[in-house]
């Protein structure tokens, strides 16, 4: 029993297929635990008032959108040297996810910086390198889209993801070096001295865990959803095939 | 090796069309900055470097989607791939002749447009400076996009999202050294990490290119 053997595809489909309404289910409840814990049950802090609780969107949603670009990363790798079908559909799966992920970090940094930076964007470092990633995202999805042959397009977009993450990493510091960020350091650190105080601090983790278990059934989902449209287009080829013969 | 980047050169240069259409780009982008931002000299002066970066970067844009595309419609790369160069040394060579054909005429053009933007004195050796250390990996990363997208008809849109956001690293230290010579400070440390970007743009990315193709002529 290896691990490698959830890449073939039956045997992903069977296993995730009673896991999955799980997965969703836990999500929601970290969700809505992690974030009705946050809005409504933490105290006001003390400069920002009640701006300070989109951190339960921003912080998770921003750490995803950087994950997801690594878990794309790791399974284009796992395509290109074990040539696992699995693997590739997960990687494309993940593209729109992270993506949105970018966005609603975007998104919600922009509500929060209005009052509190008096501006919905600035050429921030750290503002500057996720609107950068998602242009990578856009790239990545764009060229999944843009090509018919399905073995061809893994291939591409996993050359291009390997590719693209080097450049991700440089133009990071290529931005630290460009402009003198605006953006507080990190909020979470495995350095307790950095972190923020507890009572915001459990319920971000909380938010967290719900952001991760989000993705990962996204994920799944959308990855069985390309799975089975493989299916349903080699029945169709096998079925043109047929009516040939005939 | 060499003779196939003798023969692209002098594609380039008879074929007409891409040799030149990439400097008249340059120049009438340059044009149009003051017609857009106005024409006082302070303003031009300090966003000259920004602008002229920007503009020469797209001006190398125009013409990747020719490095490939066309040996793949009349069937020769097939047999650049069956050839017994290696691929990523055609890869290199392609690379190398889209900069002669692009990045060398803009490096050498951009001290003139410089002066129509009212550069800074003190910037213009930077500027070439910059211009010749930074052409190079921009067309490299260009000849890597040419690759991923060689077998999409129409490609060339698709071709501009994946390479613009490759460009930034690039962009950004040329652009710095050219503002901080521009403001008389001290431009080592840009310099060295545009060199080094380049540098190893031109180490590793052939080998993507050759990925790329490979995958595309299967």
């Amino acid at each position: 029993m290896s691990f490698w053997e959830y890449a073939n595809p039956k045997k992903f489909m069977v296993t995730t297929a009673p896991v999955l309404p799980w997965l969703f289910a836990a999500a929601g409840v970290a969700l809505v635990t992690g974030l009705v814990w946050g809005f409504f049950f933490t105290p006001e802090e003390a400069r920002q008032g009640s701006t300070v609780k989109i951190i339960y969107l921003h912080v998770p949603s921003a750490m995803m959108a950087i994950n997801a670009w690594v878990m794309m990363l790791v399974a284009s790798l796992i395509w290109l040297v074990r040539r696992h079908h699995v693997s590739a559909l997960a990687a494309r799966a993940a593209g729109p996810v992270g993506m949105v992920m970018t966005l609603i970090a975007l998104a919600t940094g922009a509500i929060w910086g209005q009052p509190m930076w008096g501006t919905w964007w600035v050429w921030d470092p750290r503002l500057t390198s996720f609107l950068i990633l998602f242009l990578f995202y856009l790239g990545y999805i764009a060229l999944w889209e843009a090509i018919d042959d399905p073995d061809t397009a893994a291939d591409l977009t996993a050359v291009l993801c390997i590719v693209g993450s080097v450049f991700a990493v440089l133009s990071r510091y290529a931005v630290n070096f460009w402009n003198q960020g605006l953006h507080q350091g990190a909020s979470l650190s495995m350095d307790k001295q950095e972190n923020v105080a507890n009572v915001f601090y459990i319920p971000l983790l909380v938010s967290i865990a719900g952001f991760v278990l989000l993705f990962l059934s996204l994920v799944i989902l959308r990855t069985r959803t390309e799975i089975r449209v493989r299916r349903i287009r080699a029945l169709e080829a096998r079925a043109q095939q047929g009516e040939g013969r005939a | 090796m060499i003779a196939l980047l003798r023969r692209d050169l002098r594609l380039a240069v008879r074929a007409g069309g891409g040799f030149g259409l990439g400097l008249a780009f340059f120049l009438i982008v340059i044009v149009l900055v003051p017609f857009g931002v106005g024409p006082e000299g302070a303003v031009l002066a300090r966003i000259a470097p920004g602008m002229l970066w920007v503009a020469a970067l797209l001006a190398a844009l125009l013409s990747l989607d020719r490095i490939f595309a066309l040996d793949q419609e009349d069937g020769s790369l097939p047999l650049l791939a069956t050839s017994p160069l290696p691929l990523e040394a055609v890869a290199l060579a392609k690379g190398v002749a889209h900069w002669l054909t692009t990045g060398l005429p803009l490096t050498l053009a951009a001290p003139g447009l410089g002066v129509l933007l009212n550069l800074a004195p003190g910037a213009y050796g930077w500027l070439v400076l910059s211009l010749a250390l930074g052409t190079p990996a921009l067309s490299m990363i260009g000849t890597f996009g040419a690759a991923l997208t060689v077998g999409i008809r129409r490609g060339g849109l698709l071709m501009s999202l994946l390479v613009l956001p490759l460009y930034v690293p690039v962009l950004i230290f040329s652009a710095e050294v050219v503002r901080r010579g521009a403001e008389g400070m001290a431009v080592a440390t840009p310099l060295a990490m545009l060199g080094g970007v380049t540098a190893g743009c031109l180490a590793a990315l052939p080998f993507a290119t050759a990925a790329a193709l490979r995958i595309n002529l299967r």
